[in-house]
């Protein structure tokens, strides 16, 4: 039998209630990474929302991506706490460790980098999240140890 | 009926009617951009401002979308709503200095001056081409996308849906993509041309 479509399986999940839209997108994003046009169509006409709404909605919140994003999320925490605590040092070594800056994605869809402005783990400071994975007190050097750990385990598969 | 107060003068609303409405029946004038017959109030541009007496407190609200109240008093000219009207036109007008709709607006109520930095956004987000796509030409083409300042009414993905009929309603109903105001005006510059002809403020209200 043929495998149903991630974001068609989240619709049914939730019974096509309206008020699960959110919690629906997060389901089909965790599969794809983004949210593809196909897949906004193809819940648009499960649920009957107007791609409109929809759009506004993918849009509005930034958890939400359009863009293909890579397999792996690194996202860097640019809040007070953590930038007093030199969190630009472990952007910038993430930056050259990538090739990349923030919001990009490498070009073998590995890695995306993000920054946030603060994850309320402020007493961890710098933090780092990798694929949510919360590290904390986090240098420059540690971040490229990390990254390159990331790198050998995906070369090994 | 609903008995209440406006500009001093007692009226009397059906159940279910906003303060604006009844005070169109009344023949009180209140200026409004996003409010339009027929559509959802929406209670985006805030130009229908008027000042609500309730329980001895004051405050302003969007007349477009407060329901009628019994023994409420709402002033519709008062120095704290002209004044405040007078900031959200000069607010409006630095997104979209060229509206021709915005500068008789300034002129009307005399706004003089814009003090903030024009900032030609070719929209002021009033989503009454959204409403009117949605609930009048029942396609719901467009619609609001982003957030915050990079808010902007948009189809899904940029790109045209197969939902638009091109009936051009969206546009008929724009206030700010028009013309703009003949003469020579600088961007940003007030037009003000018709500011001595017509002035809300040399009738003020009895308070």
């Amino acid at each position: 039998m043929e495998q149903k479509a991630p974001e068609l399986a989240a619709v049914e999940k939730y019974g096509g209630r309206r008020s699960c839209l959110i919690q629906i997108l997060h389901e089909t994003q965790r599969e794809y990474h983004y949210l593809p046009e196909k897949a906004l169509r193809n819940i648009s006409k499960a649920m009957g929302i107007p791609m409109t709404d929809l759009y506004g909605v993918a849009t509005f919140f930034k958890a939400f991506s359009l863009e293909p994003k890579g397999k792996h999320t690194i996202t860097c925490c640019m809040g007070t706490a953590c930038h007093v605590r030199n969190s630009q040092g472990v952007l910038d070594e993430l930056r050259r460790c990538l090739g990349i800056e923030p919001g990009q994605t490498t070009d073998d869809m590995m890695f995306s980098l993000e920054t946030v402005n603060c994850v309320g783990a402020c007493a961890l400071g710098p933090v780092v999240i990798i694929d949510g994975e919360y590290l904390g007190e986090v240098t420059p050097a540690r971040a490229k140890k990390i990254v390159q750990r990331l790198m050998e385990g995906e070369g090994k598969d | 009926m609903v008995r209440f107060v406006i500009d001093g003068r007692s009226v009397e609303a059906e159940k279910g009617w906003t303060v604006l409405e009844t005070a169109r029946h009344y023949g009180i004038e209140i200026p409004t951009l996003c409010y339009m017959e027929g559509l959802t109030p929406y209670s985006s541009c805030r130009l229908c401002i008027v000042e609500i007496i309730r329980g001895g407190r004051s405050r302003l609200s969007a007349s477009c979308s407060y329901p009628v109240q019994e023994g409420i008093e709402v002033r519709t000219n008062s120095e704290k709503v002209r004044r405040a009207r007078k900031v959200i036109i000069e607010l409006l007008l630095a997104s979209c200095p060229n509206s021709r709709t915005l500068q008789c607006l300034a002129s009307k109520y005399g706004v003089t001056k814009i003090r903030f930095r024009p900032e030609d956004r070719g929209c002021i987000l009033c989503g009454l081409c959204v409403r009117m796509c949605k609930e009048q030409m029942q396609a719901g083409a467009i619609g609001f996308a982003n957030r915050g300042t990079q808010r902007e009414v948009a189809m899904p993905f940029h790109s045209r849906s197969e939902e638009c009929r091109e009936c051009g309603a969206c546009l008929y109903v724009c206030p700010v993509c028009e013309l703009p105001c003949p003469g020579p005006l600088r961007p940003g510059q007030l037009c003000n041309s018709c500011l001595d002809t017509v002035q809300i403020e040399a009738f003020p209200s009895k308070d």
